[in-house]
Protein backbone atom coordinates (compact mmCIF):
# COMPACT_ATOMS: atom_id res chain seq x y z
CA UNK A 1 0.00 0.00 0.00
CA UNK A 2 3.06 2.28 0.66
CA UNK A 3 4.34 1.85 -2.61
CA UNK A 4 1.07 2.07 -4.84
CA UNK A 5 0.27 5.32 -2.76
CA UNK A 6 3.98 6.32 -3.95
CA UNK A 7 3.15 4.91 -7.60
CA UNK A 8 0.22 7.13 -7.70
CA UNK A 9 1.57 10.43 -6.58
CA UNK A 10 4.35 9.73 -9.24
CA UNK A 11 2.40 8.58 -11.98
CA UNK A 12 0.03 12.05 -10.81
CA UNK A 13 2.67 14.66 -10.85
CA UNK A 14 4.66 13.82 -13.71
CA UNK A 15 2.05 13.35 -16.68
CA UNK A 16 -1.84 13.64 -17.20
CA UNK A 17 -4.19 11.35 -18.13
CA UNK A 18 -4.26 10.81 -22.15
CA UNK A 19 -7.71 11.76 -22.22
CA UNK A 20 -6.76 15.39 -20.58
CA UNK A 21 -3.99 15.48 -23.28
CA UNK A 22 -6.23 14.90 -25.95
CA UNK A 23 -8.50 17.79 -24.39
CA UNK A 24 -4.99 20.20 -24.41
CA UNK A 25 -4.42 19.43 -28.13
CA UNK A 26 -7.69 19.91 -29.63
CA UNK A 27 -8.26 23.30 -27.58
CA UNK A 28 -4.80 23.95 -29.42
CA UNK A 29 -5.82 23.16 -32.48
CA UNK A 30 -9.40 24.76 -32.48
CA UNK A 31 -7.98 28.45 -30.48
CA UNK A 32 -7.70 31.52 -33.16
CA UNK A 33 -6.55 33.84 -30.71
CA UNK A 34 -2.47 33.75 -31.38
CA UNK A 35 -1.52 34.55 -27.34
CA UNK A 36 -3.71 31.83 -26.37
CA UNK A 37 -2.43 29.16 -28.85
CA UNK A 38 1.18 29.74 -28.16
CA UNK A 39 0.40 29.83 -24.28
CA UNK A 40 -1.38 26.07 -25.25
CA UNK A 41 1.27 25.08 -27.28
CA UNK A 42 4.06 25.27 -24.11
CA UNK A 43 1.66 23.42 -22.25
CA UNK A 44 2.29 20.56 -24.30
CA UNK A 45 6.14 21.05 -24.77
CA UNK A 46 6.02 21.37 -20.56
CA UNK A 47 4.01 17.79 -20.74
CA UNK A 48 6.36 15.92 -22.70
CA UNK A 49 9.40 17.50 -20.96
CA UNK A 50 8.30 16.43 -17.78
CA UNK A 51 7.53 13.08 -19.30
CA UNK A 52 11.17 13.21 -20.58
CA UNK A 53 12.83 14.09 -17.46
CA UNK A 54 10.63 12.01 -14.63
CA UNK A 55 9.83 15.65 -12.96
CA UNK A 56 6.93 16.93 -11.67
CA UNK A 57 4.88 19.01 -14.45
CA UNK A 58 4.48 22.20 -11.98
CA UNK A 59 6.19 22.98 -8.69
CA UNK A 60 3.16 22.95 -7.48
CA UNK A 61 2.85 19.42 -6.73
CA UNK A 62 -0.50 20.20 -4.21
CA UNK A 63 -2.06 19.10 -1.11
CA UNK A 64 -1.95 15.28 -0.93
CA UNK A 65 -5.36 13.93 -1.66
CA UNK A 66 -6.79 10.85 -2.06
CA UNK A 67 -9.60 8.88 -2.96
CA UNK A 68 -9.78 5.33 -1.60
CA UNK A 69 -12.48 3.07 -2.77
CA UNK A 70 -13.02 -0.11 -0.93
CA UNK A 71 -14.38 -2.89 -1.33
CA UNK A 72 -17.31 -4.05 1.39
CA UNK A 73 -15.91 -7.56 1.08
CA UNK A 74 -12.38 -6.88 1.74
CA UNK A 75 -10.89 -7.17 5.20
CA UNK A 76 -8.48 -4.25 6.06
CA UNK A 77 -5.56 -6.15 8.36
CA UNK A 78 -3.35 -3.21 7.79
CA UNK A 79 -3.02 0.88 9.24
CA UNK A 80 -4.62 2.17 5.88
CA UNK A 81 -3.76 5.88 7.15
CA UNK A 82 -0.80 5.30 8.55
CA UNK A 83 0.52 3.47 5.01
CA UNK A 84 -0.75 6.28 2.94
CA UNK A 85 0.76 8.77 5.57
CA UNK A 86 4.29 6.87 4.74
CA UNK A 87 3.82 7.13 1.24
CA UNK A 88 3.46 10.70 1.00
CA UNK A 89 6.61 10.70 3.59
CA UNK A 90 8.50 8.80 0.91
CA UNK A 91 7.13 10.05 -2.25
CA UNK A 92 8.04 13.61 -0.86
CA UNK A 93 11.39 13.08 -0.32
CA UNK A 94 12.16 10.58 -3.45
CA UNK A 95 9.97 11.86 -6.16
CA UNK A 96 10.34 14.67 -4.86
CA UNK A 97 7.39 17.07 -3.77
CA UNK A 98 7.29 20.43 -2.69
CA UNK A 99 6.98 20.51 0.92
CA UNK A 100 3.43 22.19 0.94
CA UNK A 101 1.50 21.82 4.43
CA UNK A 102 1.76 24.30 6.47
CA UNK A 103 -0.11 25.23 10.29
CA UNK A 104 -3.24 27.45 9.05
CA UNK A 105 -2.34 29.66 12.07
CA UNK A 106 1.82 29.89 12.94
CA UNK A 107 2.10 28.82 8.87
CA UNK A 108 5.30 26.49 9.83
CA UNK A 109 5.94 24.09 7.64
CA UNK A 110 5.67 20.62 8.59
CA UNK A 111 8.49 19.35 5.69
CA UNK A 112 7.08 16.33 4.97
CA UNK A 113 3.50 17.43 3.66
CA UNK A 114 1.84 15.57 6.58
CA UNK A 115 -0.05 17.44 9.53
CA UNK A 116 -3.87 17.09 11.02
CA UNK A 117 -5.92 16.79 8.22
CA UNK A 118 -3.27 16.14 5.82
CA UNK A 119 -3.34 13.63 3.88
CA UNK A 120 -6.87 14.23 2.87
CA UNK A 121 -8.29 10.59 2.83
CA UNK A 122 -12.13 10.46 0.82
CA UNK A 123 -13.07 7.19 1.62
CA UNK A 124 -16.03 5.63 -0.73
CA UNK A 125 -17.25 2.29 0.14
CA UNK A 126 -18.18 0.17 -3.02
CA UNK A 127 -19.06 -3.51 -4.10
CA UNK A 128 -16.46 -6.12 -4.48
CA UNK A 129 -13.04 -7.16 -2.32
CA UNK A 130 -10.65 -4.83 -4.23
CA UNK A 131 -9.17 -1.68 -3.10
CA UNK A 132 -8.30 1.38 -5.30
CA UNK A 133 -6.57 4.08 -4.78
CA UNK A 134 -6.75 7.62 -6.52
CA UNK A 135 -3.77 10.45 -6.28
CA UNK A 136 -5.17 13.75 -6.34
CA UNK A 137 -2.78 16.07 -5.97
CA UNK A 138 -4.23 19.41 -5.86
CA UNK A 139 -2.65 23.12 -6.13
CA UNK A 140 -3.40 26.51 -4.31
CA UNK A 141 -3.65 28.53 -7.67
CA UNK A 142 -7.12 26.42 -8.23
CA UNK A 143 -8.16 25.81 -5.22
CA UNK A 144 -7.98 29.31 -3.75
CA UNK A 145 -10.55 30.37 -6.05
CA UNK A 146 -13.35 28.03 -4.99
CA UNK A 147 -16.21 28.85 -3.42
CA UNK A 148 -19.66 28.06 -1.86
CA UNK A 149 -22.77 29.99 -2.76
CA UNK A 150 -25.89 29.80 -0.28
CA UNK A 151 -28.26 30.63 -3.35
CA UNK A 152 -32.14 31.77 -2.87
CA UNK A 153 -34.05 29.60 -4.49
CA UNK A 154 -35.18 31.93 -6.92
CA UNK A 155 -31.62 32.67 -8.22
CA UNK A 156 -30.39 31.16 -11.00
CA UNK A 157 -27.67 28.89 -10.14
CA UNK A 158 -25.98 29.26 -13.72
CA UNK A 159 -25.52 32.52 -13.82
CA UNK A 160 -23.84 32.13 -10.18
CA UNK A 161 -21.26 29.85 -11.91
CA UNK A 162 -21.10 32.48 -14.55
CA UNK A 163 -20.01 35.20 -12.39
CA UNK A 164 -18.04 33.47 -10.37
CA UNK A 165 -15.57 31.79 -12.73
CA UNK A 166 -15.55 35.42 -14.60
CA UNK A 167 -14.21 37.03 -11.84
CA UNK A 168 -11.80 34.20 -10.68
CA UNK A 169 -10.65 32.28 -13.35
CA UNK A 170 -7.62 34.16 -14.26
CA UNK A 171 -5.77 33.06 -11.14
CA UNK A 172 -6.61 29.56 -11.20
CA UNK A 173 -4.66 28.33 -14.25
CA UNK A 174 -7.16 28.02 -16.99
CA UNK A 175 -8.09 26.53 -19.08
CA UNK A 176 -9.88 24.80 -16.54
CA UNK A 177 -11.90 22.21 -15.23
CA UNK A 178 -15.20 22.99 -13.44
CA UNK A 179 -16.37 20.63 -10.66
CA UNK A 180 -19.97 21.81 -9.21
CA UNK A 181 -21.95 20.50 -6.47
CA UNK A 182 -25.87 22.08 -6.91
CA UNK A 183 -28.15 21.45 -3.90
CA UNK A 184 -27.06 19.48 -0.37
CA UNK A 185 -26.10 21.39 2.70
CA UNK A 186 -23.04 23.86 2.91
CA UNK A 187 -20.48 21.22 2.93
CA UNK A 188 -22.16 18.63 1.05
CA UNK A 189 -21.90 20.86 -1.94
CA UNK A 190 -18.40 21.42 -1.64
CA UNK A 191 -17.97 17.32 -1.34
CA UNK A 192 -19.64 17.04 -4.61
CA UNK A 193 -17.81 19.59 -6.18
CA UNK A 194 -14.62 18.01 -5.13
CA UNK A 195 -16.40 14.15 -6.15
CA UNK A 196 -17.51 16.16 -9.73
CA UNK A 197 -13.58 16.79 -10.43
CA UNK A 198 -12.98 12.90 -10.12
CA UNK A 199 -15.81 12.28 -12.00
CA UNK A 200 -14.86 14.87 -14.83
CA UNK A 201 -15.29 15.20 -18.24
CA UNK A 202 -19.42 15.42 -18.18
CA UNK A 203 -21.04 15.06 -21.15
CA UNK A 204 -24.91 15.61 -20.53
CA UNK A 205 -26.51 18.78 -22.39
CA UNK A 206 -26.67 20.63 -19.21
CA UNK A 207 -23.09 20.44 -18.59
CA UNK A 208 -22.55 21.02 -22.48
CA UNK A 209 -24.08 23.99 -22.48
CA UNK A 210 -22.46 25.32 -19.38
CA UNK A 211 -19.01 24.38 -20.83
CA UNK A 212 -19.71 26.75 -24.18
CA UNK A 213 -21.44 29.78 -22.34
CA UNK A 214 -18.12 29.70 -19.98
CA UNK A 215 -15.87 29.58 -23.22
CA UNK A 216 -17.98 32.03 -24.55
CA UNK A 217 -16.36 34.68 -22.09
CA UNK A 218 -13.12 35.20 -23.92
CA UNK A 219 -11.03 34.44 -20.60
CA UNK A 220 -8.59 32.04 -22.08
CA UNK A 221 -5.49 30.49 -20.95
CA UNK A 222 -4.12 32.41 -18.21
CA UNK A 223 -6.97 34.86 -18.35
CA UNK A 224 -4.86 36.62 -21.01
CA UNK A 225 -7.90 36.16 -23.45
CA UNK A 226 -9.00 33.07 -26.02
CA UNK A 227 -11.68 30.42 -27.18
CA UNK A 228 -10.44 28.07 -24.05
CA UNK A 229 -11.25 29.11 -20.95
CA UNK A 230 -12.66 25.64 -19.57
CA UNK A 231 -11.60 22.20 -20.72
CA UNK A 232 -14.37 19.97 -18.94
CA UNK A 233 -17.44 20.80 -16.46
CA UNK A 234 -19.02 18.18 -14.55
CA UNK A 235 -22.29 18.54 -12.38
CA UNK A 236 -22.99 16.62 -9.44
CA UNK A 237 -26.34 17.34 -7.54
CA UNK A 238 -28.15 16.31 -4.33
CA UNK A 239 -31.57 17.41 -2.68
CA UNK A 240 -31.56 20.03 -0.76
CA UNK A 241 -33.59 21.84 1.71
CA UNK A 242 -36.82 23.47 -0.02
CA UNK A 243 -35.62 26.90 1.40
CA UNK A 244 -31.73 26.32 0.54
CA UNK A 245 -30.24 26.44 -2.78
CA UNK A 246 -26.32 25.64 -1.98
CA UNK A 247 -23.89 25.99 -4.86
CA UNK A 248 -20.12 24.65 -4.97
CA UNK A 249 -17.40 24.98 -7.86
CA UNK A 250 -14.14 23.51 -7.31
CA UNK A 251 -11.86 25.19 -9.82
CA UNK A 252 -9.22 22.70 -11.29
CA UNK A 253 -6.20 24.30 -13.58
CA UNK A 254 -5.66 22.70 -16.59
CA UNK A 255 -3.35 20.18 -15.43
CA UNK A 256 -5.82 18.12 -13.99
CA UNK A 257 -3.70 15.63 -12.24
CA UNK A 258 -4.92 12.42 -10.92
CA UNK A 259 -3.95 8.40 -11.45
CA UNK A 260 -5.17 5.54 -9.81
CA UNK A 261 -4.26 1.59 -8.71
CA UNK A 262 -6.44 -1.27 -7.58
CA UNK A 263 -4.17 -2.73 -4.82
CA UNK A 264 -5.15 -6.33 -4.15
CA UNK B 1 7.68 41.15 -31.40
CA UNK B 2 10.11 38.85 -29.77
CA UNK B 3 12.61 40.53 -27.65
CA UNK B 4 15.93 38.72 -26.13
CA UNK B 5 16.75 40.93 -22.76
CA UNK B 6 19.56 40.87 -19.86
CA UNK B 7 19.31 41.80 -16.32
CA UNK B 8 19.84 44.14 -15.06
CA UNK B 9 17.40 45.85 -17.22
CA UNK B 10 17.33 49.65 -18.24
CA UNK B 11 14.50 51.89 -18.44
CA UNK B 12 15.12 51.80 -22.56
CA UNK B 13 14.24 47.72 -22.66
CA UNK B 14 11.02 48.17 -20.95
CA UNK B 15 10.04 51.35 -22.88
CA UNK B 16 10.41 49.16 -25.97
CA UNK B 17 8.43 46.39 -24.82
CA UNK B 18 4.13 46.44 -25.71
CA UNK B 19 1.52 43.68 -24.75
CA UNK B 20 1.31 40.75 -27.08
CA UNK B 21 5.42 40.45 -27.20
CA UNK B 22 7.09 37.91 -26.09
CA UNK B 23 10.71 37.80 -23.65
CA UNK B 24 13.08 35.65 -23.27
CA UNK B 25 15.15 36.53 -20.30
CA UNK B 26 18.85 35.81 -19.31
CA UNK B 27 21.00 36.87 -16.23
CA UNK B 28 20.11 36.91 -12.37
CA UNK B 29 16.16 36.84 -11.65
CA UNK B 30 14.96 36.44 -8.14
CA UNK B 31 12.49 34.43 -6.57
CA UNK B 32 9.75 35.89 -3.84
CA UNK B 33 6.31 35.57 -2.89
CA UNK B 34 3.92 35.74 0.06
CA UNK B 35 6.65 35.79 3.28
CA UNK B 36 9.24 37.01 1.26
CA UNK B 37 7.42 40.30 -0.27
CA UNK B 38 6.47 40.96 3.89
CA UNK B 39 9.88 40.45 5.37
CA UNK B 40 11.36 42.65 2.32
CA UNK B 41 9.06 45.36 3.87
CA UNK B 42 9.47 44.64 7.11
CA UNK B 43 12.99 44.27 6.98
CA UNK B 44 14.40 45.35 3.85
CA UNK B 45 15.63 43.58 1.13
CA UNK B 46 19.38 41.03 1.40
CA UNK B 47 19.65 41.80 -2.53
CA UNK B 48 19.94 45.18 -4.63
CA UNK B 49 16.68 44.89 -6.82
CA UNK B 50 17.42 47.87 -9.30
CA UNK B 51 16.78 46.79 -12.82
CA UNK B 52 15.48 43.02 -11.07
CA UNK B 53 13.28 41.15 -12.54
CA UNK B 54 11.12 39.67 -9.87
CA UNK B 55 9.64 36.33 -10.00
CA UNK B 56 6.09 35.10 -8.13
CA UNK B 57 7.67 31.55 -8.00
CA UNK B 58 7.84 29.00 -5.21
CA UNK B 59 10.26 26.39 -7.05
CA UNK B 60 10.36 22.97 -6.49
CA UNK B 61 14.21 22.13 -5.38
CA UNK B 62 16.07 18.79 -5.27
CA UNK B 63 19.73 19.42 -3.61
CA UNK B 64 21.57 21.85 -6.20
CA UNK B 65 18.71 21.50 -8.95
CA UNK B 66 15.87 23.28 -9.62
CA UNK B 67 13.14 20.54 -10.23
CA UNK B 68 9.94 22.71 -11.55
CA UNK B 69 9.69 26.72 -11.03
CA UNK B 70 6.85 27.48 -13.02
CA UNK B 71 4.77 31.24 -11.89
CA UNK B 72 2.30 31.53 -9.38
CA UNK B 73 -0.33 33.38 -8.48
CA UNK B 74 0.69 37.60 -8.71
CA UNK B 75 -2.48 38.57 -7.37
CA UNK B 76 -1.62 37.31 -3.71
CA UNK B 77 1.17 39.93 -3.68
CA UNK B 78 -0.94 42.94 -5.09
CA UNK B 79 -0.55 44.81 -1.71
CA UNK B 80 3.06 45.30 -2.75
CA UNK B 81 3.75 46.26 -6.20
CA UNK B 82 4.38 50.02 -5.40
CA UNK B 83 6.75 48.94 -2.44
CA UNK B 84 8.67 46.33 -4.96
CA UNK B 85 8.62 48.72 -8.10
CA UNK B 86 9.95 51.53 -5.39
CA UNK B 87 12.97 49.41 -4.66
CA UNK B 88 13.88 49.63 -8.77
CA UNK B 89 12.18 46.79 -10.21
CA UNK B 90 12.11 46.89 -13.85
CA UNK B 91 10.02 43.42 -14.59
CA UNK B 92 7.73 40.90 -12.48
CA UNK B 93 6.69 37.76 -13.57
CA UNK B 94 3.95 35.71 -12.56
CA UNK B 95 0.35 34.70 -13.89
CA UNK B 96 -3.35 35.78 -12.91
CA UNK B 97 -2.34 39.80 -13.59
CA UNK B 98 -1.82 42.43 -10.96
CA UNK B 99 -3.49 46.18 -11.34
CA UNK B 100 -2.06 48.07 -14.19
CA UNK B 101 -2.44 51.58 -12.88
CA UNK B 102 1.50 50.60 -10.46
CA UNK B 103 3.02 50.11 -14.14
CA UNK B 104 2.73 53.01 -15.78
CA UNK B 105 5.71 54.63 -17.04
CA UNK B 106 8.22 52.61 -15.59
CA UNK B 107 7.26 49.00 -14.88
CA UNK B 108 6.19 45.45 -16.91
CA UNK B 109 4.56 42.65 -15.87
CA UNK B 110 5.64 39.49 -17.74
CA UNK B 111 3.48 36.14 -17.79
CA UNK B 112 4.95 33.34 -17.69
CA UNK B 113 2.69 30.20 -18.78
CA UNK B 114 1.42 29.10 -15.30
CA UNK B 115 1.82 25.11 -14.50
CA UNK B 116 4.46 25.15 -16.94
CA UNK B 117 7.53 24.10 -13.96
CA UNK B 118 9.17 21.42 -15.70
CA UNK B 119 10.08 24.16 -18.28
CA UNK B 120 10.98 26.72 -16.69
CA UNK B 121 12.93 24.42 -14.39
CA UNK B 122 15.34 23.70 -17.52
CA UNK B 123 15.97 27.45 -18.16
CA UNK B 124 17.32 28.24 -14.48
CA UNK B 125 20.09 27.58 -12.15
CA UNK B 126 20.46 28.17 -8.65
CA UNK B 127 22.99 30.79 -7.75
CA UNK B 128 22.15 31.20 -4.00
CA UNK B 129 19.51 31.38 -1.74
CA UNK B 130 18.67 34.20 0.71
CA UNK B 131 16.04 33.93 3.62
CA UNK B 132 16.36 30.59 3.48
CA UNK B 133 14.68 29.99 6.87
CA UNK B 134 11.24 30.48 5.06
CA UNK B 135 11.47 27.12 3.34
CA UNK B 136 11.60 26.25 0.01
CA UNK B 137 8.83 27.45 -1.69
CA UNK B 138 8.91 31.32 0.20
CA UNK B 139 12.76 31.20 0.33
CA UNK B 140 14.40 34.41 -2.10
CA UNK B 141 16.40 32.14 -4.43
CA UNK B 142 18.96 33.64 -7.22
CA UNK B 143 18.88 31.93 -10.32
CA UNK B 144 20.60 32.68 -13.18
CA UNK B 145 18.19 32.11 -16.28
CA UNK B 146 19.12 30.99 -19.66
CA UNK B 147 16.40 32.52 -22.09
CA UNK B 148 13.73 32.23 -18.88
CA UNK B 149 10.45 32.22 -21.45
CA UNK B 150 8.11 32.60 -23.66
CA UNK B 151 6.75 35.13 -21.54
CA UNK B 152 4.11 37.25 -22.71
CA UNK B 153 4.05 40.99 -21.86
CA UNK B 154 1.08 41.23 -20.25
CA UNK B 155 1.02 44.27 -18.59
CA UNK B 156 3.32 47.10 -20.70
CA UNK B 157 4.49 50.45 -19.18
CA UNK B 158 2.76 52.26 -21.74
CA UNK B 159 -0.76 51.71 -20.20
CA UNK B 160 -2.25 48.71 -21.66
CA UNK B 161 -3.06 45.87 -19.76
CA UNK B 162 -4.15 42.23 -21.30
CA UNK B 163 -5.97 40.96 -18.04
CA UNK B 164 -8.20 44.78 -18.16
CA UNK B 165 -8.92 44.37 -21.74
CA UNK B 166 -10.75 40.84 -21.03
CA UNK B 167 -12.50 42.05 -17.99
CA UNK B 168 -13.54 44.67 -19.73
CA UNK B 169 -15.71 42.71 -22.47
CA UNK B 170 -16.62 40.48 -19.98
CA UNK B 171 -19.71 42.17 -19.10
CA UNK B 172 -20.88 42.27 -22.25
CA UNK B 173 -20.30 38.41 -23.07
CA UNK B 174 -22.02 37.88 -19.90
CA UNK B 175 -25.20 39.28 -20.87
CA UNK B 176 -25.03 37.68 -24.52
CA UNK B 177 -23.67 34.00 -23.36
CA UNK B 178 -27.90 32.75 -23.60
CA UNK B 179 -29.19 30.19 -21.57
Amino acid sequence: MVEATVRVLRQAEISLQPWVMELIESAFDKETNPIAKSHLQFMLENLSIAGELKLPLCQDTGLPIFKVELGCDLNLDFDLRGAIIEGVIIATRDIPLRPNAVDPLTRQNSGNNIGPGMPDIILDLVDGDALQITAFPKGAGSENMSLVGMLNPADDPFDFILQSVAKRAANACPPLFLGIGIGGTFDLAARLAKQALFNMPGSSEMEMNLLRRINSLGIGPMGLGGDTTALGVKIEKASCHTASLPVAINFQCWAHRYASEVVR
Amino acid sequence: MEHRLKTPLSARDIEALHVGDVVFLSGTIFTARDKAHALLRSKGSPVELKGAALYHCGPLIGGEKVISAGPTTSGRMERYTEFILDLGVLAIIGKGGLSGQPFLGRAVYLAYPGGCGAAAAKQLKIKEVHLKDLGMAEALWEFEAADLGPMTVAIDSHGSDLYQEVRKSLQNRLRSTGR
